[in-house]
């Protein structure tokens, strides 16, 4: 029994310990997306952040993929212990919409440009919540194996023709996206995809596009398997997260090219929740991560365009590749010639119901 | 019948109590003893665990968001005919008014949208519009015109209907999603359009998979905990640990383990390519599918199977055996006839435990199921976690849970639950 | 399998060994892909196969950089931590909670036994994903979603079924004469207890605390919902590793585990066997 109650003190003492050593700093609970990206966030905003206030002290929580989720119960519970929630412009406006995030004023809350601009003007009309701050305009497009095809695909009809472009495809698993380069590589005109696809018809048309490649596709649902399945020569086109892809191509040097035609355009940035434990300490990190400069310093560690004009201009070379990232970017002039702009609103209201039939085709 | 003198003497302890009473007391006393040995497990599970999930399976019902949110509007609604072809009166509009007021004040009446719109796409962008439209909206002649203005599906009585008919505090909607079952317009119940019937898909793959998977182990565990049995018991031990270790080994471990046999660039693959069996540009497809969840689960468990099938057949006398062979029976016959029955109660408890254990799967089918391969239990993490369904995440689970217990209770009949043992 | 008698047939005998091969076999496919992930570890390459070099027993084609890298990085080791605290205090309490019920229960006057019993095994019983989402919404209501305190009494209840079970076990062989035969000898229940219970019942304590810890220690879905990044656990960890691409350090990670496993195996069937030594019923 005495060694049992050993363990038991030193297991206390640890618990203790790891108590104390925390109460000393005000601790901010950050959530974001993990591994990469959580990284970029602690060196371009977290690192800078607290040299300059050596009181804080920030706890990087990787749960933002259940973000949403996790949040709503956390307020339906009266019992929010997070400062910081790292979301996608859909969860981000959904919350926003049920009250359940504070509302930012960019213009009192936010820094301005270098040269003044007010920031509402700076990140324009990528502020599409009153309650989100945009970090990133990331993309998913289409990587390719470089080394399988002798004319490299140009297009997204590309995409869908299994003839002259062999090979499996890996897609994300879930509607959006998907359906709107179904339609778009069906001869869909891009402006018009949204009000197609709100119609009966529209949405049997892009099924039964998608239809067409449907068993040559493995489906991804996390962002790391597309740019791996690439790798291993599973598939041959793979949608994928802009970032990952650029990493696999610069970094690992992997055999794969971009293929840019209609990217899906999304954002990804910051909604501080009702009732965060630490509102002031919060809202004064927030003017700061979200300046001109540490939105241009993230780009140096992820492919992902900023979110405020002002900031496209300093964005410079990769921190340890040493490549200029510019052309790099989702928002580059050479990549963006056709784009997709997610309508989240549209998305707001069909999300459940294509979602299910989206479900249901799968499992047919 | 004469009564003997005897009994007429009550028997006294010491201290002159009647020994009945005192045998009683004392019975009494160490019942409640015994009682109180058990409460404070009984109330920490209690705590711990049965209410958390009985709290979450009310969701399955709950609905009071409607009729909270909608507090001036509901009552008047029921005095409104949704059978006719006729919309609501003007009263009722303007207590909708009133009430979107309130909920976009409170920035609550979205979660309203989002509750209808899990019934019916478009509810959450018409509470959208309507709850910044309203705010501007001053003194008017007619509520009814300006909702109208507003948003035609004002005027579209199956607004009207679908609101009336989520007015109470509970419903049954999630339910009848779970089943793959609607409401029509007219308030009949009935089939979901064919594209969007999943779950008792789900369901039935989840039995027929586990069911599948139970077989698979009986398969493989029959004849090894045969061989166990039938050892000296030294070479029994050293054996049944191959059994053991598996059994003690992280549900993760194994399950990356037979990633990285099963998977393309994996050992199996790898092996069969080195052998010329397959071209290598032909690599067996084994994992993410239904294939990965079959071979993976039946590996994790079969130990299941075989510590119970070996615990009965240890007890089957092997005399028994040998007297119907020295009565002329073959070796086949004295199996069938006399082995295989006596075992059968072995087979009934690790059959039984192993599929109440498959069904409810949920960390294999998700890391090597892909999508043909995935379980009931994934759909319910995904309404939890992804689609923030939860009502129809809690309606699920609830015929999951019912699913389980009443295999449980078939367990309990069949072996008891005081029979259960481990390792 | 007794061994063939001298008299066997032809038939007989190959019908023995097929079945042995048939036994071996199965063996393999129990044993053979925990042992496998124990040479792939050592890998020096992030790949999961047999290079040319290992299968040559080249030493270059061995590496232990995915064990440096288990230990090095704070992320592992923030879950290797709270691995051990949240199994440790979760152990102390289902083991406690539970030889006490056992107690209890095993005393022939215990009225409702089954129904109890069947109630207190339940978080064996239900599906995890239905425990995980109900504790999800209910600790998050009573402020314990994301703290120690709600993953250790999470896994408390989810370990209180084994200890249960393991110590019931015990008792059910247990010499009622012993305990009488000490009353009648004047000892006073306490004496009783401490001097003759105690030391009968304590292997069966101890397997049952084992199965607790690795109950703990090996819970996956659970943690997932009720805990949050800062109570990440081993599993947690790998599960998340897994998901997003799997490397290497994991199956460095699964070999730690498996020499774990196999001192827990043993050390539980040691206790087994001292048990049945005790209370002298043969060994099986």
């Amino acid at each position: 029994m005495n060694k049992v109650m050993k363990l038991m003190l030193i297991a206390l003492a640890m618990v203790a310990f790891t108590a104390g050593t925390t109460l000393a700093k005000t601790e901010l609970v950050i959530v974001s997306w993990g591994g990469a990206y959580t990284a970029s966030q602690q060196k371009a905003y977290h690192e800078p952040y607290m040299k300059l206030h050596p009181d804080i002290q920030i706890i990087n929580d990787d749960s933002a993929g259940s973000g949403a989720a996790k949040l709503r119960a956390q307020i339906e519970a009266g019992n929010v212990t997070w400062d910081l929630l790292d979301a996608l412009a859909a969860d981000a406006i959904a919350l926003c919409d049920e009250g359940l995030v504070e509302e930012i004023n960019p213009d009192t809350m936010l820094a301005p440009a270098p040269d003044g601009t007010p920031a509402s003007k700076d990140f324009g009309d990528l502020l599409i919540s009153p309650c989100f701050i945009p970090e990133i305009v990331y993309s998913t497009t289409f990587g390719y194996r470089k080394d399988k095809f002798k004319t490299p695909p140009t297009t997204i009809a590309d995409v869908f023709d299994l003839k002259k472009f062999p090979g499996k495809r890996a897609l994300e698993k879930k509607p959006v996206g998907n359906l709107e380069w179904a339609l778009i590589a069906d001869g869909v005109d891009v402006a018009k995809v949204y009000d197609v696809l709100g119609t009966p018809e529209g949405v049997d048309r892009a099924f039964k596009k998608l239809g067409t490649i449907k068993d040559s596709v493995i489906w991804w649902s996390k962002g790391a398997q597309p740019p791996q399945l690439l790798a291993d020569g599973e598939v041959t086109i793979a949608s994928a997260y802009n970032g990952r892809l650029f990493n696999a191509i610069a970094k690992e040097k992997q055999p794969i090219a971009m293929l840019w035609d209609y990217q899906l355009f999304d954002l990804d940035g910051w909604v501080v929740p009702k009732a965060a434990p630490h509102k002031k300490e919060i809202l004064e990190y927030l003017k700061f991560a979200t300046d001109t400069q540490r939105l241009a310093d993230q780009a140096k560690y992820i492919s992902y365009g900023p979110a405020r004009k002002s900031s496209a201009p300093l964005v410079g070379k990769h921190a340890e590749l040493g490549i200029d990232m510019k052309p790099h970017m989702p928002t580059a002039p050479e990549n963006s010639k056709h784009v997709i702009v997610k309508n989240h609103l549209w998305w707001a209201d069909h999300e459940v119901e294509l979602t299910e039939r989206f479900n249901a085709w799968l499992a047919e | 019948m004469t009564t003997p003198n005897i009994t007429q003497e009550v028997l006294t302890t010491a201290d002159g109590v009647p020994l009945k009473t005192s045998l009683n007391h004392a019975l009494r006393r160490r019942k409640i003893r015994s009682l109180l040995l058990v409460a404070p497990l009984f109330f920490f599970i209690l705590l711990t665990f049965l209410i958390p999930i009985t709290d979450m399976l009310l969701r399955s019902v709950d609905n009071k968001i409607v009729p909270t949110l909608l507090h001036r509007t509901i009552p008047l609604l029921a005095g409104w005919d949704e059978t006719g072809q006729d919309l609501p009166d003007e009263p009722v509009f303007h207590a909708m008014v009133e009430d979107i007021k309130e909920g976009a004040a409170a920035k609550t009446i979205l979660r309203l949208g989002r509750r209808l719109n899990f019934e019916r796409a478009g509810m959450s962008s018409l509470f959208r519009k309507t709850s910044r439209r309203v705010k501007r909206l001053g003194q008017v002649d007619s509520y009814r015109e300006a909702m109208l203005k507003i948003d035609r599906q004002w005027g579209d009585i199956k607004t009207w209907r679908l609101i009336k008919r989520e007015s109470g505090t509970m419903t049954l909607s999630h339910f009848l999603s779970a089943v793959d079952r609607q409401r029509n317009d007219d308030g009949t119940i009935g089939l979901k359009p064919k594209y969007k019937r999943i779950y008792i898909k789900l369901f039935g793959r989840t039995m027929a998979l586990s069911l599948l998977i139970t077989a698979l182990t009986v398969l493989l565990g029959y004849p090894i905990a045969y061989l166990l049995a039938t050892l000296p018991t030294k070479t029994g031990n050293l054996l049944i640990i191959l059994v053991l270790l598996p059994f003690w080994t992280s549900l993760l471990v194994r399950t990356s383990a037979w990633i990285a046999l099963l998977q393309k660039e994996g050992v199996i693959n790898d092996l069969l390519v080195a052998l010329g069996i397959i071209a290598d540009n032909h690599r067996l497809t084994m994992i993410h599918n239904q294939i990965g969840t079959v071979v993976a689960m039946t590996h994790i468990l079969l130990p299941f199977m075989v510590l119970p099938l070996y615990s009965v057949m240890k007890t089957i006398p092997p005399s028994y055996v040998r007297a119907a062979r020295s009565l002329g029976a073959t070796r086949f016959t004295a199996f069938i006839q006399i082995y295989l029955p006596n075992s059968v109660p072995g087979i009934g408890a690790g059959g039984i435990l192993v599929f109440i254990l498959a069904i409810g799967y949920y960390i294999t089918p998700e890391l090597v199921g892909g999508t043909s391969g995935t379980f009931i239990s994934n759909m319910i993490a995904y309404h939890i976690q992804g689609s923030l369904n939860w009502g129809l995440g809690a309606a699920l689970g609830t015929l999951l849970l019912l699913l389980v217990l009443a295999l449980y209770i078939l367990y309990d009949k069949l072996v008891g639950i005081d029979n259960m043992k481990l390792g | 399998m007794a061994a063939l008698p001298p008299y066997a047939t032809i038939g007989d005998r190959i019908w023995h060994y097929t079945f042995l091969g048939i036994c071996a076999l199965i063996f393999l496919f129990l044993i053979f892909p925990i042992l496998v992930i124990i040479p792939l570890s050592f890998n020096a390459i992030p790949y999961f196969s047999f290079t040319h070099k290992m299968l040559t027993l080249d030493p270059a084609g061995y590496s232990l950089r995915w064990y440096h890298d288990f230990f090095t990085n704070p992320n592992w080791q923030g879950a290797v931590k709270n691995s051990f605290i949240i199994a440790f205090f979760s152990t102390i309490i289902s083991t406690f909670l539970a030889t006490l019920a056992a107690l209890g229960l095993s005393r022939s006057e215990f009225p409702y036994k089954t129904t109890i019993m069947g109630i207190l095994i339940s978080p064996m019983i239900v599906p995890l994903i239905i425990a995980a989402a109900g504790m999800f919404f209910f600790y998050s209501r009573i402020n314990l979603q994301g703290t120690y305190t709600g993953v250790i009494l999470a896994h408390a209840a989810l370990a209180t079924p084994f200890v249960l079970i393991t110590v019931t076990a015990t008792l059910v062989g247990f010499d009622k004469s012993l305990t009488q035969s000490a009353a009648s000898l004047g000892a006073s229940p306490a004496r009783v207890f401490f001097e003759i219970t105690v030391p009968l019942i304590t292997p069966g304590v101890v397997s049952g605390a084992l199965f607790a810890f690795v109950t703990s220690f090996d819970e996956v879905v659970v943690i997932l919902f009720v805990g949050s990044y800062k109570q990440r656990t081993i599993p947690w960890q790998m599960f998340s590793g897994i998901r997003e691409q799997i490397s290497p350090t994991i199956l460095a990670v699964a070999t730690i585990l498996i020499f774990i496993s196999i001192l827990l195996l043993t050390s539980v069937e040691l206790l087994r066997r001292r048990n049945e030594r005790l209370r002298g019923i043969s060994s099986t």
